[in-house]
């Protein structure tokens, strides 16, 4: 199993570039030998998974492990919580691969297309496997230098309007880290996430510790677009196509954004109530702005991507009530579960939106059009994407049986045990609003007055995209599950644990 | 350009590329490396770009060429590191090679490799990158 | 003390050109500016007193040496910001294209 891990990095890295320089020679190389690649890697993090159990394992590079007591390596972790993102990654990954297989035939350059694509996977993997600070900052640029490419891969005047504006907050956002990463290096001399625990543990100055963390949630901030760092989401994800509209929304916000903020504030920085403080109303006044955001928008990915803003805050709210409920120390339940909810909305957020973005590109093939006033009646034309695009508004406005309501449930419940009524009645409010703007997105689009009168001439979407949509909907309903306990205790507990005793992640590195 | 600086350009760019190697290949024992010295690799390519012009040089199928050199010197850099799994300490990026004496050219086991194989691959990254630029302003001026 | 805070300057310098400017290259440009400001503080922080180049020469005993790993951090950082900004030079190529213009108020297709 050790060896697995850098095998999660090198696997995509060497089949992006076997795809640039093959795909000259053997004529539709790319079609078959991408979506292989990602079907090995989701096998190999399903056998992770299965295999882990509430171990962690870390691997040093080069075998450099600890010098006279100090890591002096570079260090990957495999835990709980890495293994639970590295499976969301991988699965959204392959599903949207095999979606553009049929997407992108309308699109030339195809095999630029699969080349980035492996390279977004590969960044996003290196991401949640390294142990380090700085490598967590190489291989985020490296995704997220992909994803300008594939942002813009359409070039008309939109994509690459949005793709500019995207890159320079970006770059913003990277030097914000670089400076932040700088800071932390001159006072704790190391750049070990354990180690700088370690540190932090034996004392720090409290201006300097508040000055990284707010410039940290900056520059995170921009990556993952909380409020008021938002600007970039609504065109960048409206403008690029359809499945890497569904990466970006469903697993790039998530495992460069918030991942590494839950990693850095839960397993390096010491709780502080002020941070804390300051990530729940970020978290509070990004659901419900933009969730109002969205009730406005006529065009369909727009209104996807300013509900990805709203979802994004119940995800930071949460954390950031977790972090609050474990400094007061007496109600550990209460934080289990605010902690929980978080990673449970995480997941589920990934998959129901990347179906909703995969319903408008299935909209956009046939139709040619992103405008919610120039559609209507395909639920008849169109009964596999009217269906599932049904499953996953009802599963992200919060509606039993689905998986949506398990999660805002379990957030709900841990904000009114932790007595914090108005963040649960904002929650239920923003629920309401968000179940608003599902219900007229599915009324224009599937079930008004067929607009124009080319309606008979539509047909269902081809094969490869009906089937990636099927399965993300049944996905909907079977996570559900995860809801029940004793199913919870077994497959969310280990991330759950990683986060909650951080001092076991320090201490498993060093071996103590 | 004028004829100055076409004749000098011929004469110079032999020797930038020569440093260029030169500084690869010390990678491990002075300033530079692989990432440097294929700066300079690609700056002598630049250079008789510049100096002769893209219409001399029948510059579309360049392109291919330097695209293909840095997709070769990725992958073998990574099936370097993943070779090191195979042999030895089985890790990633482990230095297999025998390692001789400090301070010497053929020392430090596996990172001459390295710089040669990165040295490859910037070289032909940045090469693609200036020629990218390029064809673009050539698209616009027809 | 002075070296960082004229670090901190540049890269406000650099922040107020990205802000300001209305030219896609003069953007461009001050993000190099930014960029820039933060790698020579990583550099200035690996300083020891009396240090010198962190290359060992053989047969040299007792020498102190400065903080050899925010150069590799630097070094790292400096390709990641020659790719950023290679990308960001193709997209405002392609936008004159379409445009006709360098002027980011006229590049305002996107609204809402």
């Amino acid at each position: 199993m050790d060896a697995l891990i850098p095998l999660f990095i090198a696997i995509p890295l060497i089949s992006a570039f076997l795809i640039m320089l093959l795909g000259k020679l053997v004529k539709e190389f790319h079609r078959f030998f991408a979506p292989l690649t990602l079907l090995s890697l989701l096998l190999m993090s399903i056998y992770a998974y299965v295999n882990l159990g509430s171990s962690s394992i870390q691997y040093t590079l080069g075998g450099w492990g600890m010098e006279k007591g100090i890591p002096v390596g570079i260090y990957m972790v495999l835990d709980g919580f890495s293994v639970l993102m590295l499976c969301i990654i991988n699965l959204l990954g392959f599903i949207a691969l095999f979606y553009s297989l049929s997407y992108m035939a309308k699109y030339t350059a195809q095999r630029n297309y699969y080349s980035l694509f492996c390279l977004i996977i590969a960044g996003m993997n290196g991401v949640v496997l390294s142990g380090d600070l700085f490598n967590i900052c190489v291989f985020l640029e490296v995704s997220v230098i992909a994803s300008y490419a594939l942002v813009a891969f359409g070039v008309g005047k939109t994509e690459l309007e949005a793709s500019y504006r995207y890159q320079v907050l970006g770059s913003l956002g990277f030097m914000l880290i670089l400076l932040a990463v700088g800071l932390i290096y001159w006072k704790t001399k190391t750049l070990n996430i354990a180690d700088i625990r370690h540190v932090f543990e034996n004392g720090y100055s409290k201006p300097f510790y508040i000055f990284v963390q707010v410039m940290l949630i900056a520059g995170f901030g921009l990556k993952a677009a909380i409020i008021p760092f938002h600007a970039w989401l609504p065109d960048a994800h409206s403008s690029a196509p359809s499945p890497i509209s569904a990466m970006l929304s469903g697993v790039l916000i998530k495992a460069v954004g918030i991942y590494v903020l839950i990693r850095l504030f839960f397993n390096m920085f010491v709780f502080s109530q002020e941070i804390a403080l300051v990530l729940t109303s970020l978290g509070a006044v990004s659901m419900v702005v933009g969730s109002l955001l969205a009730i406005v928008q006529w065009d369909v990915k727009r209104l996807l991507a300013y509900s990805s803003i709203s979802q994004i805050g119940y995800v930071v709210m949460a954390m950031g009530m977790g972090i609050l409920l474990l400094l007061k120390g007496n109600s550990e339940a209460a934080a289990i579960l605010a902690i929980g909810g978080a990673i449970y909305h995480m997941i589920n957020h990934a998959v129901f939106k990347g179906l909703l973005f995969m319903n408008a590109g299935a909209i956009e093939h046939r139709l040619d059009t992103r405008n919610l006033k120039e559609m209507g009646g395909l639920s008849k034309a169109m009964p596999v994407t009217s269906t599932t695009s049904f499953v996953a508004s009802m599963s992200i406005s919060g509606i039993p049986p689905f998986n949506g309501f398990f999660s805002k449930l379990i957030i709900i419940v841990a904000a009114i045990n932790g007595r914090f009524y108005l963040l649960a009645a904002l929650a239920i409010l923003v629920s309401i609003i968000t179940l608003a703007y599902f219900l007229k997105f599915q009324r224009f689009a599937f079930y008004n007055k067929p607009f124009g009168k080319a309606l008979e001439k539509i047909r269902e979407v081809p094969f490869p995209m009906s089937i990636s949509m099927i399965v993300l909907a049944t996905l909907c309903l079977a996570m559900s599950l995860l809801a029940i306990p004793s199913v919870s205790e077994q497959l969310l507990r280990p991330a759950i644990d990683v986060l909650m005793q951080s001092e076991l992640y320090s201490t498993t590195i060093f071996g103590i | 350009m004028s004829i100055i600086v076409k004749q000098v350009t011929q004469l110079l760019a032999g020797i930038i590329f020569m440093f260029g190697i030169y500084i690869i290949l010390h990678g491990h024992l002075t300033p530079g490396g692989g990432f440097a010295g294929g700066v300079i690799i690609a700056g002598a390519f630049i250079l008789l770009i510049l100096a002769y012009g893209s219409s001399a040089l029948r510059l579309k199928k360049e392109v291919a060429g330097s695209s293909n050199t840095e997709s070769v010197g990725i992958l073998l850099v990574v099936v370097l590191a993943l070779v090191a799994m195979l042999i030895g300490a089985r890790v990633f990026f482990f230095n297999f090679l025998p390692k001789g004496n400090p301070g010497e050219l053929l020392s430090a086991g596996v990172i001459p490799l390295y710089n040669i194989f990165i040295g490859i691959e910037v070289a032909g990254a940045l090469l693609s990158i200036f020629l990218a630029l390029i064809i673009f302003k050539e698209e616009s001026s027809k | 003390m002075t070296v960082y805070l004229l670090c901190f300057v540049l890269f406000l310098v650099g922040l107020y050109g990205l802000i300001t400017r209305r030219n896609l290259i003069k953007i461009i440009i001050s993000k190099a500016i930014t960029e820039f400001s933060v790698f020579l503080f990583l550099v200035l922080i690996g300083y020891i007193d009396q240090g010198q180049a962190p290359i060992v020469n053989p047969g040299s005993v007792d020498q102190v040496y400065v903080d050899p790993l925010p150069q590799a951090m630097v070094l790292t950082a400096i390709v990641i910001g020659l790719a950023t900004t290679a990308m960001l030079m193709a997209i405002a190529i392609r936008l004159f294209r379409k445009y006709k213009t360098f002027d980011i108020r006229e590049i305002k297709n996107l609204r809402g």
